[in-house]
This record gives structure tokens, C-alpha cells and sequence, in this order.
């Protein structure tokens, strides 16, 4: 899909396009209340683009710990609808940054994929990913993206290979890297030759490119940003956020627990 | 035959495809180029069927049940004896084609899922014969309800890993084999046990278990000259279904799937998928599957942990959806009351997967004439059950 001349409201939203920060975080979890509040302390941490992940019952490309985060959130009853229904009541609250809906496939397909590009729009939601559409799956839910003007994010890995090229050069919003095989959570190292994988995904991208899987230190931060323009994290804030689980549950605990978050998370990115 | 499908994209009608995480793309293609170039190769389709014959026993050996047939009236009744397969079951047939697809390949580990067991016990049996290293996800649950399977496949020098994911059961070890295998898919192959998974994998588990409708349509027509009227075969996944059924699809011949309506298909106990499921994805295929109205995957219940699985086989979507086959669904009490007909009139313990298709067949045949004739498949053998009949009928005593 080329780029039309107007800005779709993810464009409008994002501020810069290098030096990204992507948090991800599940709604519903510890609490949807939670969730909101949560999502304003990660653009007050630097966050430029927000991650918002809907539970789902069998997330094949989700590790232990955003495995058991889904599995939190859906015995508090969350789903797709009520994921989608905090959006505006963060937006009411100040948030600015362009929000990403991330959820699998088959909650898509009972949800109807028109009412969900409505909804999404009537949201404020800026961008839908979907981890288990390919490329060659992709083509009604492009058609509707580009109806309704919200990006679709479309994610690449070290050994797409051939396919690299058609989907960097159809990306929108922004391209997200995967920096090695396997499932979200974090890695005691990352790989080294991703530096020549990153540079070939750049060559043909015209969105800012980040990486995620795995990144969990301030170090991989530091590294990644290097060779990318942008981070996504998922596990390790969710662990930072788990260890605060029974604080930010508490109405009356929440706001010290927040500072608290804010705290880690800056540590982990600037 | 003229029956082409899955087109290039792994697609039965609107079922299938490759619902996958983009990490997957590739091995998924790798596996498909050379299941293409395996499947073209006379030298890798003999080595498979000799496997089959000298290793396994095939072809398996074609009942008349001629006590049973009297017993009931109506139609003649034949069975297909899958259960006198090496390890017990179909699962050998697909099994061993893909261990020799994956030795072809110069993988040297696999992986597979297995609810019961018996896919495990066929996965770390044709390990064992190729001298492959392997690994089989397992569910908690399912690990502590067949300790003897464990055992067995330990035996076979398998590694057995709890999955402790989910319900801890089938569909949750299918999850953590695929993601094991995202993550090691280099040196790896993924032994899927089903006509289930994205593309290939329907198409090519189909391909290696129709080697029992092939068989028995050369049987059948030994025996009478003629094709049967019907033919049965119970559905999980649906690979015993499909072998069997797909020599048959442009026959006039009347095909019948049955899945498991454990306590009744009207109560939450169940694992009717084509009765009481929808459309959706599950394990990167669109099929039919038992989910909640936010799309959420529920757990199934049956009797059999082989029709333990809450999706089905996309090719049985598309037939279903097609009307080329029935879907019928039978309780846990009508299994085992067939299963028990079965033995006591045949001297053939089924298992209670097989005993699905029988106690189908057992209520329709009555309305059929004599001059007609059915044939249902045995899918497997009855010993892996007997400490759980043994429990229900205990208890009914």
C-alpha cells in the first residue's frame, strides 16, 4: 500500500521516527483500571508508541511470561471488545502516542474484521498488529486498514530471507524486526549477525524499523538502538509490572506503585 | 484422481492456509519443497512403502465381521484393521513417512505432540528405527493420565516434556512444540500427528495415511466386487478419516465422520467440533473449532483422549462444508457399549477412539439391506484403554 499524501492519525500521533521506545503491555493486567494508568506512566517514561496487547487463550508466538500475563488478564474477564474500550479512556487521561492493538488472529475473526476497523477508529487506536497473519494471509485485513486509515504492522525475522524486500517495502506505521527465532522473553544475548539483517531491512523500508524479542537490558537497549530506529518491549515490562502486581491492583496503592514502575522502566531505556 | 486441493496456498475451499507467526514462513517452506521433490521421487515413495510393509505389517488385514453383521442384520459389516499396525494404531503410516522426510532432509531431531500417547509412541518409535533424536511435548494432564505410554516412550528413548502451559493438555502441547520449534527449527523437524497444523501439513499427513482407503478399496473389491455402501471412521483431528476417506471421494460411496459427543453434545463436555463449533484458527489453520463468542479456544472433553482436541482437520471443514462427508457425533456411553459388542462378538478390543465409528455404524446398519455392505475403520487397538474401561465399568457394576 504506497503512502497516501494524508497523514493517518498514527503519523500524526508518532512525534519522531529515530531513537523509538515500544512498550507492551497487557490489558486487563493486573487490572484494566491498571492498565489505563499504566499506559500514561509509559508515555511519562518516554514511551513513543504504545503496545497494547489483547489476551488470548493460545498465543503461539508469546513466551512464559506474556503467556501468563494473557492468562491473568483473561480470568479477569478482559477481551477484545473491553481491550479496545480502555483506549479513550486513556486518551482522556492525556495519552498522545500512537496506540498499537496487538491480538491474535481468531479474535479477530469473531469480532467481524469491519466492525473491528470501526471500532478501532471510533477508539482512537492508531494501528493493529496481528502475529499469526503472514504476508500472504494479509490481504483482507490490508484492504480494511487502508479503508479506515489504520496502519497494519507487519513483522520480519532473520530468516524470512527472500521475503524480506516485499514486506519492508510494503510496511506501514512502523516494520517490526524480530531479533531472533523463537517466542517473545527475554535472552541472555542476542544474536550477532542481526546488524546485517537490520540493514537490509532498512534498505528497503520507508517506516522506522525497531527491534524486539528478547530485549530485556539496558545494554541490549543501548545496542539495538544502534543498528534500528526503535526498541520494542514486552516481557520485561510485564515483569516490572508484575512485581508491583497486588500495589497497582489497590486504588489507594496504585500511585506509589506507579512511581515505582517509571523508575525501572527509565532505568531499562534512557 | 481429479481431486487437486489444497491449491498452492494450502487452501480446501475457504479451510487452511498458514495462519502462522512470520518466523515460521520458512521452515514451513522448506518442508513443503521437499515434501514435493520426497513425493516425486520413486526411490523415497519405495523406501516409505517398504518401511510400511517389513516394519509396520502392512497392509493391514480386512475383516468380514460375520457374528457381528448376523448379530445386528442389515448390511454386511468389514473392518479395516488399522489396530494391527506396528505400536497399534494408524499413526505408524504418518509417522514414518515424515521421519523419512525428515531424514531426507538431513534433520536429525524431531519433535512431536501427543495427547494420549500413541502419536508420541509412533514418533519415538520410528525415532528409535532411523536413529533420530526425539523430543515429545506433552501436557501434564495427560502425562499423569497415561503413565504407561510415558513409560513407553522412554523406553524408545524419547524425552518426554511436561507442558504445564494452558489445560495442559493436547492443544497447550501443540502450542509449546510449535513454539519449541520456532526456536530451533534449523536443526529440527516438526512431527505433527494429524491432518492438522498450516500448510503442508494437512495435505502431506493425508498423503501418507491414504494408504488405508487405498488398501481397502483394493480389498473390498477382492472380496465382493463391488464398493461398500458406507463407510465409517471416527474424528479428533481427523487422520485416520481422511486416510481412509480420501481414495474414496468421487466413488459413490456414502462417507461418515465421527467425532465425540463425550457426555452430549448438549452439555459443556464434549469435543463435537463440526457439530457445535464455527469457523476460526487454531494451530495456523482455518477450520472449524469450539471457542467462546470472543474467540477464545475452549477445552473439550471426551472419554477418548484421541477426540480430545478442539479443532478438526481443515480438508474436514471443507467436506463438511461441502456435504461430501456426514458428521455424526456419539457419546462416551455408546463407545463403550460398542466396544464391548465389538469384542465380545469379534474377539476385537478397539480402542475407544475406533469405538466411536463402530457405535455409529452399529445404529445405522440395522436400517440397511442385506445385499448392501459398510466398512468401518479400526483405527486402533484397545490395550492403551483398558485401565480407563476398566474404571467405568467398575463403577457402572
Amino acid at each position: 500500500m504506497s503512502k497516501s499524501t494524508v497523514q493517518t492519525s498514527f503519523e500524526q500521533r508518532l512525534q519522531k521516527e529515530k531513537d523509538l521506545f515500544i512498550p507492551f503491555i497487557m490489558s486487563g493486567d493486573p487490572s484494566p483500571a491498571a492498565t489505563v494508568e499504566l499506559a500514561l506512566t509509559l508515555q511519562e517514561s518516554g514511551a513513543d508508541i504504545l503496545e497494547l496487547g489483547v489476551p488470548y487463550s493460545d498465543p503461539l508466538a508469546d513466551g512464559p511470561t506474556i503467556q501468563e500475563a494473557a492468562g491473568r488478564a483473561l480470568q479477569h474477564g478482559m477481551n477484545l471488545k473491553e481491550s479496545i474500550e480502555l483506549v479513550p479512556k486513556m486518551r482522556s487521561k492525556g495519552l498522545e502516542i500512537p496506540v498499537v492493538l496487538f491480538t491474535y488472529y481468531n479474535p479477530v475473526l469473531q469480532y467481524g474484521l469491519e466492525q473491528l476497523f470501526q471500532d478501532l477508529r471510533e477508539h482512537d487506536i492508531d494501528a493493529l498488529l496481528v502475529p499469526d497473519i503472514p504476508l500472504e494471509e494479509s490481504v483482507e485485513l490490508k484492504e480494511y486498514a487502508h479503508e479506515f486509515g489504520v496502519e497494519l504492522i507487519s513483522l520480519v525475522a532473520p530468516n524470512s530471507e527472500a521475503r524480506i524486500r516485499k514486506i519492508a517495502e510494503q510496511a506501514t506505521g512502523f516494520l517490526y524486526c524480530v531479533s531472533s527465532l523463537g517466542v517473545t522473553g527475554e535472552r541472555k544475548e542476542l544474536s550477532q549477525d542481526i546488524s546485517s539483517f537490520l540493514e537490509k531491512v532498512k534498505s528497503y523500508s520507508s517506516v522506522p524499523v525497531a527491534v524486539g524479542f528478547g530485549i530485556s537490558t539496558n545494554e541490549q537497549v543501548h545496542l539495538m538502538k544502534q543498528y534500528s530506529d526503535g526498541v520494542i518491549i514486552g516481557s520485561k515490562i510485564i515483569k516490572v509490572i508484575n512485581g508491583y502486581h497486588d500495589e497497582l491492583v489497590s486504588e489507594s496503592a496504585r500511585p506509589s506503585a506507579l512511581k515505582k514502575v517509571k523508575q525501572e522502566i527509565v532505568e531499562l531505556v534512557q | 484422481m481429479s481431486v487437486t486441493y489444497p491449491d498452492s496456498r494450502g487452501r480446501f475451499g475457504e479451510y487452511g492456509g498458514q495462519f502462522v507467526p512470520e518466523t515460521l514462513m520458512a521452515p514451513l517452506k522448506e518442508i513443503d519443497e521437499s515434501l514435493q521433490a520426497a513425493m516425486e521421487d520413486p526411490s523415497f515413495i519405495e523406501a516409505y512403502h517398504q518401511a510400511l510393509k517389513d516394519y509396520s505389517g502392512r497392509p493391514t488385514s480386512f475383516t468380514y465381521a460375520d457374528q457381528l453383521s448376523e448379530y445386528l442384520g442389515g448390511a454386511k459389516i468389514y473392518l479395516k484393521r488399522e489396530d494391527l499396525n506396528h505400536t497399534g494404531a494408524h499413526k505408524l503410516n504418518n509417522a514414518l513417512g515424515q521421519a523419512l522426510l525428515a531424514k531426507r532432509m538431513g534433520k536429525e531431531k524431531i519433535i512431536a505432540e501427543t495427547g494420549a500417547g500413541q502419536h508420541g509412541v509412533a514418533s519415538a518409535t520410528v525415532a528409535a528405527k532411523l536413529g533420530l533424536e526425539s523430543k515429545v511435548f506433552m501436557g501434564e494432564k495427560d502425562i499423569e493420565r497415561q503413565q504407561l505410554n510415558v513409560f513407553r516412550m522412554k523406553l524408545l528413548g524419547a524425552e518426554v516434556i511436561p507442558v504445564s502451559s494452558g489445560n495442559k493438555t493436547l492443544k497447550d502441547a501443540t502450542n509449546e512444540a510449535i513454539r519449541f520449534w520456532v526456536a530451533n527449527c534449523e536443526d529440527h523437524y516438526y512431527l505433527i500427528g494429524s491432518v492438522v497444523g498450516p500448510h503442508p501439513y494437512p495435505k502431506m499427513v493425508r498423503d501418507f495415511q491414504r494408504v488405508i482407503g487405498d488398501e481397502t478399496k483394493d480389498q473390498i473389491l477382492a472380496e465382493q466386487g463391488s464398493l461398500p455402501n458406507r463407510i465409517y471412521a471416527c474424528v479428533g483431528g481427523g487422520s485416520n478419516a481422511i486416510g481412509m476417506f480420501y481414495p474414496f471421494l468421487e466413488d459413490e460411496v456414502e462417507l461418515v465422520g465421527v467425532e465425540a459427543a463425550g457426555k452430549g453434545v448438549d452439555t459443556p463436555e464434549h469435543a463435537a467440533t463440526i457439530t457445535k463449533g464455527s469457523d476460526g484458527i487454531i494451530h495456523g489453520s482455518k477450520t472449524y473449532l469450539m471457542q467462546d463468542e470472543h474467540g477464545q479456544i475452549t477445552e473439550p472433553y471426551s472419554i477418548s483422549a484421541g477426540l480430545d482436541y478442539p479443532g478438526i482437520g481443515p480438508e474436514h471443514a471443507y467436506l463438511h462444508a461441502s456435504k461430501r462427508v456426514r458428521y455424526e457425533s456419539v457419546t462416551d456411553d455408546e463407545a463403550l457399549d460398542a466396544l464391548q459388542l465389538l469384542s465380545r462378538k469379534e474377539g476385537i478390543i478397539p480402542a475407544i477412539e475406533s469405538a466411536h465409528a463402530l457405535a455409529q455404524a452399529f445404529k445405522e446398519v440395522k436400517d440397511m439391506d442385506a445385499n448392501q455392505s459398510i466398512v468401518i475403520n479400526v483405527s486402533g487397538r484397545g490395550d492403551k484403554d483398558m485401565s480407563t474401561i476398566m474404571n467405568v465399568l467398575q463403577e457402572g457394576e
